[in-house]
């Protein structure tokens, strides 16, 4: 008996699944079109449609458009990969590989902040070269975008776990809960001058939470207080994963 | 249940419920180590649930299946680690390259990296993949996709392989490679589990059979058993050079059971086909006939399979 085969159930062997699971969705997934199109042209297509023909000073949008990207990039990936490898029958092979369903998630969600947190540096770059966006707090940046990719990537997943039979209905579930909470989290205006309805339901998009981060980073005025926003974005990442891996695991069990 | 080490799966009254349509209902089995052991059965018999459930890919409604002293329920990990699938369908990353495809399978099972990659050459070589192993597996053909799962399975040095109808559909040349080599590893102490349609390939290759049908185990045991179970279908065929034995004398040889003839070939239905030749030919002797041909011959794998899945047998089995 080869001794690898009996540290399946190990730490250690799930954390280097993932990698593998990771590796093989950035060789595979980032440069399909669905992940170009929903994750890198629609920031680009919101941020001309916000920008042409009003009179905003440049900087001030950059931290909203920070935050979209990761926002589009990060939860991208999630809904791709699932049902794409379920209609291809290349899932079967994960599962049936010892890899567990947790090791499979986490490499999913790695492949979306990785994504997420390499495609923000494009905005960022842009925003301090073309306007006169300044960085403030550094680590604060880091931060939003690092904490912001993963619960981003943890939605997509989680988003992922419906059965179907194309993978472009599953993005389009994706956008019908990507989209809205586009509005309502602080992009395209600071939660401060939100209509009133908007503020209520603002606190419950991770996004508003990771753009605050991103504009505070920027120098700019921040709605939450500073300590809430990272934990509020640990928080969802968590309740995110929980439900991605109940669900997953749910529909797995009825073998779909 | 009693663990046997021998045995390197065992299946307990394993079930299996889609809504109200039982699948897989409470079967049992065991399967040796280092046998290459054959389940066949019709279409939707439940075969290939249950080697989805085994593979852990399902998970079951009832009952208790091991996998090298591994629950696949409560160690699913540990008896996954152990096994190695190749589908009826080639389900490779078609964007991936066979390199690839196999290095990720060996990654997935933590394989140390200087041994993948000695075995992946070994395997690209032998099933003929060493010169397209870094073409995309979209442009490869269906026999080479199923010769690329078949490396990317042998790859982690499986004690397990199931094969789910490995040849269907495959060119005589993929189809042949892949049954010898299924074999020389066989020899070699793998043990296979082979989910195949093909009786002429479940006869040749396993040790024995399970015939599943209606989602439960119809008969079980190694070729020439199942064979002698339908004792009645064993019969005795022959040809005489000119004028024949008339019939009637024929079918008055003690043991014969039933006679019918196409042409001038006549055959004789006996459960003991041996006894029955030797009295046809002292018949034709003391009546100075010439007998031009004379064997005994058994019903074929693909009568004994349809007796078993026929739900109407008259014969019990043995």
């Amino acid at each position: 008996m080869t001794a690898y085969m009996e540290n399946a159930q190990s730490w250690r062997y799930q954390a280097h699944s993932a990698f593998v699971i990771l590796k093989k969705n950035i060789l595979l997934y980032y440069l399909k079109p669905p992940v170009l199109i929903f994750g890198v042209l629609f920031p680009v297509f919101f941020f001309l449609a916000f920008k042409m023909g009003r009179p905003i000073a440049p900087e001030d949008i950059v931290p909203g458009m920070v935050a979209m990207a990761v926002w589009f990039t990060a939860s991208a990936v999630g809904p791709l990969v699932t049902p794409w490898e379920r209609r291809a029958k290349t899932y079967e092979r994960l599962i049936a590989a010892p890899v567990s369903l947790q090791a499979i998630l986490a490499g999913d969600v790695l492949s979306g902040l990785l994504f997420g947190a390499c495609l923000s540096v494009i905005p960022v770059i842009l925003g301090l070269i073309l306007t006169d966006a300044s960085i403030h707090n550094v680590l604060f940046l880091i931060m939003g975008i690092a904490l912001g990719a993963v619960s981003f990537s943890s939605l997509g997943v989680l988003l992922a776990a419906p059965p179907a039979s194309s993978p472009s209905n599953i993005m389009l579930l994706s956008n019908l809960v990507r989209l809205p909470l586009l509005f309502v989290s602080g992009i395209f205006l600071p939660i401060a001058e939100m209509p009133f309805w908007a503020r209520w339901i603002a606190p419950v998009s991770p996004l508003s939470y990771a753009q605050d981060m991103i504009r505070i980073s920027f120098g700019q005025e921040g709605y939450f207080p500073v300590w809430l926003s990272p934990l509020m974005l640990i928080g969802f990442t968590a309740v995110l994963m929980w439900g991605a891996h109940k669900f997953h695991r749910q529909w797995r069990a009825k073998g779909l | 249940m009693v663990k046997d080490q021998a045995n390197i799966i065992e299946v307990e009254g394993l079930s299996k419920a889609f809504g109200k349509l039982t699948a897989v209902n409470h079967v049992s089995f065991a399967v040796r180590r280092g046998e290459l052991f054959g389940f066949l059965g019709p279409n939707g018999a439940g075969k290939t649930t249950t080697v989805r459930m085994l593979t852990g890919v399902l998970e079951p409604s009832g009952g208790t299946a091991t996998i090298q002293g591994h629950d696949i329920r409560s160690e699913s990990l540990l008896s996954r680690a152990h096994l190695a699938v190749v589908p009826e369908e080639a389900n490779v990353y078609l964007d991936l390259s066979p390199w690839q495809n196999i290095m990720l399978m060996a990654e997935l099972h933590s394989m140390p990296r200087k041994q993948r990659i000695h075995n992946a050459l070994e395997l690209l070589d032998s099933l003929g993949l060493a010169d397209r192993k870094h073409q995309k597996a979209r442009t490869l053909s269906k026999g080479f996709r199923q010769r690329l799962m078949l490396c990317a399975a042998l790859v982690t040095e499986p004690e397990i392989l199931f094969l789910d109808e490995p040849t269907s559909g495959l060119d005589v040349q993929s189809a042949r490679l892949i049954r010898r080599i299924v074999q020389e590893m066989n020899l070699k102490g793998l043990t296979v589990f082979l989910t195949t349609h093909n009786m002429e390939e479940a006869e040749k290759m396993c040790s024995r059979l399970a015939i599943i049908n209606n989602g439960q185990i119809s008969a079980i045991d190694t070729p020439r058993r199942l064979h002698s179970a339908m004792r009645s279908q064993q019969f005795v065929e022959v040809r005489f050079l000119g004028e024949p034995l008339p019939t009637l004398e024929l079918q008055s040889l003690p043991g014969v059971s039933s006679l019918d003839s196409t042409g001038s070939t006549i055959r004789l239905y006996t459960e003991t086909p041996g006894r029955t030749a030797a009295e046809i030919a002292c018949l034709a002797k003391s009546k100075t006939l010439e007998i031009e041909h004379l064997c005994t011959r058994k019903p074929s794998l693909e009568a004994v399979f349809l007796y078993f899945t026929d739900q109407n047998k008259k014969e019990p089995a043995q």
